[in-house]
């Protein structure tokens, strides 16, 4: 499959490619950013620590208590697991978010697309946290937070200092466009 | 910060109903700790009296059948000069308890705030935003509404972020919303003659107006009895009429078919066959207190929603419900974030309709008010729905966008063979995500509005002001791709209505953002509505 990084000549085509593609592509909106390649550690750390807890719980019903099927539980994790870990490269690197004139847009996931777009006079706050594993690799997260639960944007991965910068852009953009509710 | 310039220039207002909005602090009805505690006052009598039972019965009928009776072993010891002095001292005690706690409790109102400070040994203080008002609720409970007295709730964003003043006096927490409405619309003064003349409506029952001639007492009794006659003791804030009039049949029918009453059918149904079958008796008897508690669940869904209205007032739509417990909350312009106009299938055959609404102060932790806070119309027809978003939209109102809700309720792909359709809808091959409702799937804009027409076993359609919307996403999973379509969403605060459109055309979809993107955007820029009856944009909304 063709990496998905957006080319950036698509900018100056005004209609989406001749050829009808079925995938969920937004055009014109400039160039991506991307969060920092190492978050994937992070994720993979993630991942692989799920997998020792719940193969390890899996592996001791089935050692101590007998069950079989807690086996089978166990190792359709450990393949899902595997799969994850092969695809989490790809998958850090879909991760994106634009600063537009108005909105944040943001974009993850390449089997399951998702595109967010959040007006920046929309904010309510926003919150930068960092996991242990992201502390010891310099990264933070970031969130933005609006009045809706479920319009949260949130960028994993940014450098530490990136995270900063990049909050007092918005934060400096939303009061420059504060709007009530 | 926007705000300040403007809160410095607004000169006082002279008209204002009550001197409760003068900056100084002000205390509670006195009653306040005795209503508030009511219940815990009551059930401690209710505790004396049935301890004391066989005692009362005693005094009467003369036959002493009671024997290790506390008051008897305090009465043998000679202690019962000890007990009456505990007795005096908790009563004192709790005397002096709700006196400090009412002394305590008190609130006042600026330009620019309401502020509570409640609380003996954890003192609270609660501080709410005037333009960040999301509506102002006056609840009456039966016990309080029989003393006179009533709550006054200003809801701001947030859960649970209720500024509570419980309990004013009737017609003080009446003019007390008034002004506190007011204050918060940024209306100058000089608009304030126009806008309030003092003289009564003849339609209104007025409290003032009541026969003097009686005691003390009577007056009392008859000012109680017009304020339970009468919703609403403020006839120049409230238009007595309401735009929609739910009879009472209606109404009931309504609840009954509900998907409670499917759910009861097919619990009766499978009881019926267990006993049939042979189980024995007892399952009745588990499931019967069941059924009563479901008698229970249909009268007080049919007591709230009882002398329902819905009224504009410049300050916002009002709407009152409640037969014994009124309560009417007013929303002002602006604060209404999704509405969701929908029929569930059984009320198709009478053309029912009913709307519900997301807004950002929603009391949903409360249990006393379930219903009243997103429902802006319980029940009722086409025309009744036209009435109503009319009062919630006020700026969509042209024959297209009749033409729009009208569509987006009862049209669909298939049957618009007369008029003709104004929504995108979903490609035919979305019936292989939405076999019976993706002919209904579909979505438009139309001025500030976002509209999207889903379902068919409940025929829903939402309307998103755009200038409230949060944010816009647009999706795709792998089944979705293959079919090439994707879903949409509209975010908008948590409520009932969730702004989402399942499938769509994947360029449709791409149109969707950007219209809604840059929709949510500019609608934002011209709303003005956090002061709603000021007239010029404030500065700092000048500058984009």
């Amino acid at each position: 499959m063709p990496d998905r990084e957006p080319n950036p000549s698509a900018g100056q085509q005004p209609k989406p490619a001749p050829e009808p593609s079925n995938r969920l592509e937004l055009v014109e909106t400039g160039e991506w950013k991307r969060v920092s390649p190492k978050y994937v550690v992070v994720e993979i750390v993630g991942t692989i620590v799920n997998a020792v807890v719940v193969c390890g719980g899996a592996a001791l019903l089935w050692l101590l208590l007998d069950q079989t099927w807690a086996l089978w539980v166990g190792i359709v994790v450990l393949a899902l697991s595997i799969i994850n870990l092969v695809f989490e490269p790809r998958r850090v690197r879909a991760i994106g978010y634009v600063l537009r004139t108005d909105d944040l847009l943001f974009r993850r996931g390449i089997l399951f697309q998702r595109f967010v777009a959040v007006p920046y006079g929309r904010m309510q706050l926003i919150d930068i946290t960092r996991g242990p594993v992201a502390r010891w690799l310099g990264l933070a997260d970031l969130k933005f937070v609006t009045a809706a639960a479920s319009a949260v944007v949130s960028i994993p991965g940014l450098a530490e200092a990136d995270a900063e910068s990049l909050r007092d852009r918005l934060v400096e953009l939303a009061e420059s466009r504060r709007a009530g509710l | 910060m926007n705000e300040e310039p403007v809160a410095r220039a607004r000169p006082p207002l002279t008209a204002s109903r009550t001197d409760l909005t003068d900056g100084e602090w002000h205390r509670l009805h006195p009653a306040t700790p005795l209503l508030r505690g009511g219940i815990f006052m009551v059930a401690i009598i209710g505790f004396i009296i049935a301890n004391l039972r066989e005692r009362l019965i005693d005094l009467f009928i003369g036959e002493e059948n009671y024997g290790g009776d506390p008051i008897d072993a305090i009465y043998e010891r000679g202690a019962t000069g000890w007990a009456l002095l505990i007795i005096g001292g908790v009563l004192v005690v709790i005397l002096v308890v709700f006196y400090l706690s009412w002394r305590m409790h008190t609130f006042r109102v600026t330009g620019e705030i309401v502020e509570v400070r409640s609380g003996l040994v954890f003192r609270s203080n609660r501080k709410a935003r005037l333009d960040r008002v999301q509506g102002v609720d006056l609840t009456r409970p039966l016990i309080p509404r029989l003393f006179g007295a009533a709550r006054l709730q200003i809801t701001v964003a947030g859960q649970d972020g209720n500024v509570e003043l419980a309990y004013l006096g009737s017609k003080l927490a009446d003019d007390l919303r008034r002004d506190i409405l007011h204050l918060a619309s940024g209306l100058r003064q000089a608009k304030q003659p126009a806008a309030a003349p003092d003289a009564p409506v003849a339609s209104a029952p007025a409290v003032d107006g009541a026969p003097t001639a009686h005691s003390a007492l009577g007056d009392f009794a008859t000012a109680r009895f017009n304020e339970f006659r009468a919703p609403e003791l403020d006839p120049d804030a409230a238009p007595p009429q309401s735009v929609v009039r739910i009879p009472l049949r209606r109404l009931i029918g309504s609840v009954v078919l509900s998907g409670f009453t499917v759910f009861l059918l097919l619990a009766g149904v499978g009881l019926l066959i267990s006993v049939i079958a042979g189980s024995s008796g007892w399952v009745l008897v588990a499931v019967l207190p069941g059924l009563i508690g479901s008698v229970g669940y249909y009268f007080s869904r049919i007591t709230k929603t009882l002398r329902f209205s819905i009224a504009g007032t410049p300050d916002g739509v009002r709407v009152g419900y409640g037969l014994l417990s009124t309560s009417s909350q007013t929303l002002p312009p602006g604060r209404i974030h999704a509405i969701e106009v929908s029929q569930p299938i059984l009320w198709r055959r009478f053309g029912w309709w009913q709307i519900s609404i997301n807004t950002a102060g929603q009391t949903s932790g409360r249990s006393s008010t379930p219903v009243t806070g997103t429902t802006l119309l319980p029940v009722g027809t086409l025309a009744d729905v036209e009435k109503v978003l009319q009062l919630a939209l006020p700026d969509f109102d042209t024959v297209t966008h009749r033409a729009l809700i009208e569509n987006g309720m009862l049209g669909g792909r298939k049957r618009d063979a007369g008029i003709a359709d104004f929504y995108s809808n979903a490609p035919a091959r979305a019936v292989w995500l939405r076999p019976f409702s993706w002919w209904r799937t579909g979505w438009a804009v139309s001025g500030s509005v976002a509209l999207i027409r889903r379902g068919v076993l409940s025929r829903d359609l939402i309307l998103v002001p755009l200038a409230r919307m949060q944010g816009v996403r647009i999706s795709q999973g792998a089944i979705r791709r293959r079919l090439r379509l994707a879903s949409a969403a509209l975010h908008t605060v948590a409520g009932p209505v969730t702004a989402s459109l399942s499938v769509i055309d994947v360029d449709e979809a791409l149109v969707l953002f950007e219209w809604m993107s840059t929709g949510a955007v500019r609608s934002a820029l011209a709303d003005t509505s956090h002061q709603w009856s000021r007239t010029t944009p404030p500065t700092q909304e000048a500058t984009q």
